[in-house]
């Protein structure tokens, strides 16, 4: 009897690790999956001429033959520091006024009483269904109305790309919810202290609101890296251009055979860093996009 | 008093963001409605030739690209949209059955790691992927036998352009989703599964019956959201097939709603030009509400909250 009860349970115990295997199976399956382009775009940017066009493909190079050139080579056919000087400059500057401007309406909307102010958020929330082309239209028109694409200077490309992305109804959401999570008896008892308003919201609610200001900055930043039809369309000089605008004209085919080992080199220069600073910040980033997500 | 006193000081903290707001959102959208109303519209010079109720809509829908245009978004939509969201489903789930919480952080790092991409470079190490004689995808295949296809090179078909990019747009689309559903998973009562545990529940009847339910404003969320989205694919042609947007000699082949508004836009010194980016872009806000409709509708019988 005790030994039938032994053996189902190693019977049970057999079954679970199987099941633990092919799930690990299968994760790894898709892993290699997701992997894989970044494998080819890491094994082809350091590929030599020759090795990178032979077929069948080479699926190894050996660390002695690493064309490290390559790199060279390709921030010679596009400046792509620059346009990682300029990506940074666009993407703190944006963050930055994202920031102000939403911890500012984000508080209004939590913590103050005005006439309107339901009616309002409503109307804020309801714009962010219209998508984002029927906007660039016309603020293309007002970035030349207010004279930033004539005879365009830096200054007036940076403003170009920030300013008309200085604020955000989903961030400014965002914020409001982790606002309206700081008890009101603070509030009261802040007020008791003689604080002001903005002594309240400097001192007590940016602080508790941190973890969320963090999540903005790096998904704001993140969008930068990745913006690319607004800075095309904005951008009236090469010097000017964000990373994915300089990538993509750097290297297309219509100037004959694409340098596939150099566009990978420079498509890699474009994607270490932000790799880099998700693995830094890899918290803080998965924080944000899982709450992000539950939002709805 | 009192009460006066807050209502002025609300619209001071309210002012940087309303204004900004009134000129990069608020006013655009009156203005596109303007636009698409007014007759051969010339921004240089702001005049127009009278109005028109249907003739920018119809100067869109007549274009040779539009049916092309529609044809690929909706394709994109309907494939990668559905696809990615069963792939990142099972994938977290499976994520979650690792016991050991060090190695499905590995894994979740991995998972994650599309989304911290930049989509232009991502795409071209798609097109190189997929190329004919230095892929990776066409050796694999030649394992299997097949021999080389030509994907996204000069002269590839309509079909094999399309399939290598919905491949692309799935795989980017993945790492978003997966990891929304894995901190929804990890947010159920694991009471649930010990009671369909004592109940000896088969796996797929677990799935189905609690996982799925309880997971399921998550899906639907993300369902909407990546249908927004996918209507608005754009980059992710730019990244693998370039401005051409299509192989070399089939020009504009891969061309999406988004994509006309912006080549209206590039001819804006013509005149109505602007008034069909936006007559393109409404069409687009009208297909958009039309399927986030149809999806609450359908949730609002399938989800449980």
């Amino acid at each position: 009897m005790e030994e039938a009860v032994y053996g189902n349970e190693k019977q049970i115990k057999r079954k679970q690790r199987i099941r633990l295997a092919i799930v690990y199976a299968l994760v790894v399956f898709f892993a290699i999956f997701i992997i894989i382009p970044f494998y080819w775009m890491i094994l082809t940017a350091l590929k030599s001429y020759d090795q990178v066009f032979r077929s069948p493909p080479l699926l190894w190079v050996s660390p002695a033959n690493w064309q490290f050139a390559n790199f060279s080579a390709a921030l010679e056919q596009a400046p792509f520091l620059r346009y990682t000087v300029n990506t940074v400059v666009v993407a703190v500057i944006s963050t930055l006024g994202t920031i102000i401007t939403t911890v500012l309406s984000a508080f209004a909307f939590a913590r103050l009483n005005f006439k309107g102010r339901d009616v309002l958020f409503m109307i804020l929330i309801a714009t962010m269904m219209i998508p984002g082309e029927i906007f660039v239209i016309t603020n293309f028109l007002t970035v030349v109305r207010f004279g930033w694409i004539r005879e365009q200077t830096y200054l007036d490309a940076i403003l170009a790309m920030t300013v008309p992305f200085m604020t955000s109804v989903f961030y400014m959401f965002f914020l409001r919810q982790a606002f309206k999570q700081v008890p009101d008896e603070l509030y009261y008892a802040a007020k008791v202290d003689g604080k002001t308003d903005f002594q309240y919201l400097w001192r007590i609610m940016v602080p508790v609101a941190l973890p969320t200001i963090t999540t903005i900055t790096i998904l704001n930043a993140m969008n930068t890296w990745n913006a690319y039809i607004w800075p095309r369309l904005v951008s009236q000089q090469v010097r000017f251009q964000l990373v994915s605008n300089g990538l993509r004209d750097a290297f297309d085919d219509t100037a004959g055979v694409i340098m596939y080992h150099e566009q990978m080199a420079a498509a890699l220069i474009v994607t270490v860093p932000l790799i880099i600073v998700f693995i830094m910040l890899k918290k803080y980033i998965m924080r944000g996009v899982s709450r992000s997500g539950i939002k709805g | 008093m009192l009460e006066e006193q807050q209502n002025i000081k609300s619209w001071f903290y309210l002012a940087p963001a309303l204004i900004l707001l009134s000129i990069f959102i608020f006013y655009p959208i009156f203005n596109a409605i303007f636009l698409v109303f007014v007759k051969d519209f010339n921004y240089l010079q702001g005049t127009h030739d009278g109005f028109t109720l249907t003739e920018n809509f119809r100067y869109v829908l007549r274009d040779p690209n539009f049916s092309m245009a529609m044809l690929n978004t909706m394709l994109i939509t309907f494939v990668s949209v559905p696809l990615s969201v069963i792939i990142a489903l099972l994938i977290s789930v499976w994520l979650n059955a690792i016991p050991v919480k060090k190695i499905q952080g590995f894994f979740q790092t991995v998972f994650f790691l599309p989304y911290v991409t930049n989509a232009i470079a991502i795409g071209m190490a798609f097109a190189f992927l997929f190329n004919q004689y230095y892929g990776l995808i066409n050796w694999f295949l030649g394992l299997l036998g097949i021999s080389p296809i030509n994907w996204v090179g000069m002269g590839a078909s309509w079909g094999r352009a399309m399939f290598s990019l919905l491949v692309y747009i799935t795989w980017l689309g993945l790492a978003f989703k997966i990891m929304v559903f894995l901190s929804g998973l990890q947010g159920i009562d694991k009471q649930y599964y010990e009671a369909a545990r004592v109940d000896s529940a088969s796996r797929s009847r677990v799935f189905k019956r609690i996982t799925v339910p309880l997971l399921s404003p998550m899906i639907m969320y993300i369902t909407v959201t990546s249908f927004i989205g996918a209507f608005k694919a754009y980059t992710e042609v730019i990244g693998m097939f370039g401005e051409r947007l299509g192989p070399a000699g089939d020009d504009r082949s891969m061309i999406t709603i988004v994509a006309l508004v912006y080549d209206a836009l590039d001819r804006s010194g013509v005149p109505g030009a602007l008034s069909e980016a936006a007559a393109a872009a409404l069409i687009l806000f009208a297909v958009t509400l039309v399927f986030t409709f149809v999806n609450l509708q359908v949730s609002k019988k399938r989800v449980h909250y």
